[in-house]
């Protein structure tokens, strides 16, 4: 029953509700999607499943076990991994100190987090990029790295928070080929929250779609594409993030 | 010439040292670190018995020298780790100016701790005496101290330097300095992080009062303020958090002092050091950041 499980799972803030009720769950080798409009909760999710966000009703399970009161590098190191909006790397680093820093943070030694490093970007394709300086990478690249740091002592779960946001339709195709490598050569739980919903039907096995913090719809890519609740949902919020739905729902 | 060139060299050393110990904080902490000062002095109060008299009574400083740097050295890292651990660690969460006055306060309490055992009177001491005489070097004449100085500071700086870029700690401290929410989430060990920056910035200012004390002859509670002054304004040139801003602001300040002291006319000279503050202040006009600019201060979201 391996899974990591977000059990109706509620936030509120300041009596605001940010997530009412939501249920979820991540498989080792499959792929999750997670959209909505702006503001239906999305990112709260995350925070939530990683520890920086207490759930104010439920729980995040894992393998049936639940991960109340542990801090973000608890979760970590229980093998939740995620990426953030934007990359946040450390940018005068080096890639490469990027990744083995995690490593150490995990509580390999130096020797071990520079060796996982190597072969980490390696695998990733990357290996010419170890020496530079993260702050001067190009866009893409570092939303490269920053998986590649989540990657590091081969976490059971990833969470990858937007990491197709401002990509290239080739650029998105090439990250869609690296997370399904991630779920099928890793045997790695991905949940991807994505605004470019294209990318998300082709990619994910399963879809939960959130709307004002609420699941609005749970399915297969097919079910998704089909279904009249997700086109209002996204009617309804403004024109451009309704545009990439209507595009593939022709 | 060359006098002028090693003047330069074992003052700017002082000040490099002075800078490295307040970047260090800064950068893993954003703290400003005002009693950094006031270490010194107690690192070198540490040697002496209490008393109010005017000749030091040396206790600890007995001890030959071998024993006595690293003594020291201890006692400046172990004043910094504690102060890390009473005072700044509950203010982990507090703006950086809170932690600011903070530090103002601690430094108080610990020259006025100096100044009830001690009294305010500066007191002769004659720490490490071999140090004192004269050598020559490639026909200049100077102090061993000053040789000594300017050596020993190279090899602080190249080992805190490697220490830094190659060892698993020097690695943490790094992605803390630049991101320190970030480096915590990823599970570095944040108290063991903050605590080592103390003990380095500790073991540094233990090193500013044994060349002060020896190269002085006296030692006095206000003996770190005007150092830790300097060393402040090389950290603010230098740019705020970057290590190696600090060390060349350091040298730079040093070096600008030693030589308008030399090339100001004489009845100039006793305002030599609003001429050092004039040359900061132009600094500053051009280049804000600082030499170096950090680029976790600057993009703090």
């Amino acid at each position: 029953m391996g899974q990591l499980e977000a059990d109706n799972i509620s936030v509120a803030f300041a009596g605001l509700k940010a997530l009412s009720d939501v249920r979820l769950s991540v498989t080792p080798g499959h792929i999750t999607g997670l959209i909505g409009p702006n503001g239906a909760g999305k990112t709260t999710l995350v925070n939530v499943l990683t520890g920086f966000q207490a759930p104010t009703a439920g729980a995040v399970r894992l393998d049936g076990h639940s991960l109340a009161g542990l801090q973000p590098h608890q979760v970590r190191r229980r093998g939740i991994a995620r990426t953030f909006q934007g990359g946040r790397l450390f940018r005068d680093l080096p890639v490469i100190d990027n990744l083995e820093v995690t490593g150490v943070g995990l509580g390999q030694s130096r020797r071990a987090a520079i060796a996982e490093a190597q072969a980490m970007l390696d695998w990733m394709g990357i290996a010419p990029l170890a020496d530079q300086i993260a702050g001067t990478l190009p866009y893409t690249d570092e939303r490269r790295v920053a998986i590649g740091r989540a990657l590091m002592g081969r976490p059971g779960y990833i969470l990858l928070d937007e990491p197709a946001a401002g990509m290239s339709a080739p650029e998105a195709a090439e990250l869609a080929a690296l997370i399904r490598r991630i779920a099928r050569d890793l045997n790695c739980g991905v949940l991807l929250i994505e605004h470019n919903v294209g990318l998300v039907l082709e990619t994910c096995d399963h879809i939960v779609v959130l709307d004002s913090g609420a699941v609005i719809e749970d399915g297969p890519p097919a079910q998704i594409r089909a279904s009249e609740t997700v086109r209002h949902a996204y009617m309804g919020t403004a024109a451009d993030s309704a545009l990439p739905v209507l595009e593939v729902m022709e | 010439m060359l006098q002028v060139l090693f003047d330069a060299l074992s003052l700017g050393s002082l000040y490099a040292l002075g800078a490295l110990g307040i970047a260090l904080i800064f950068g893993v902490m954003r703290l400003v670190n005002f009693a950094h000062g006031d270490v010194i002095a107690f690192a070198v109060f540490a040697l002496l018995w209490p008393s109010v008299d005017a000749v030091a009574i040396v206790f600890a400083g007995k001890m030959p020298w071998f024993l006595l740097i690293p003594f020291i050295l201890a006692v400046g890292a172990g004043l910094s780790v504690l102060s890390e651990v009473v005072v700044f660690r509950r203010f982990r969460h507090a703006s950086p100016a809170t932690m600011m006055i903070a530090s103002f306060a601690l430094g108080f309490v610990i020259r006025y701790f100096l100044l009830m055992l001690f009294s305010s009177r500066p007191k002769s001491i004659s720490l490490l005496p071999a140090l004192s005489q004269p050598v020559e070097v490639l026909g200049a004449r100077m102090p061993l101290l000053q040789l000594i100085t300017i050596v020993a500071t190279l090899v602080m700086l190249t080992g805190l330097s490697v220490f830094v870029r190659r060892t698993r700690f020097g690695l943490e401290m790094r992605a803390a300095a630049e991101n320190f929410t970030m480096a915590r989430m990823l599970g570095v060990r944040a108290n063991r992080v903050i605590m080592g920056a103390f003990a380095l910035s500790g073991a540094l200012a233990g090193a500013i009062a044994i060349i002060l004390g020896s190269q002085t002859g006296t030692v006095d509670i206000q003996m770190g303020g005007a150092v830790m002054l300097m060393a402040f304004i090389a950290t603010v040139i230098g740019g705020l958090g970057s290590l190696e801003g600090a060390v060349l602001a350091g040298f730079l300040i040093g070096a600008a002092s030693v030589v308008m002291q030399t090339v100001l006319p004489p009845e100039a000279r006793p305002f030599r050091d609003a001429f050092v503050y004039g040359a900061v202040i132009l600094v500053l006009l051009f280049r804000p950041q600082g030499l170096i600019a950090a680029r976790g201060t600057k993009e703090r979201v």
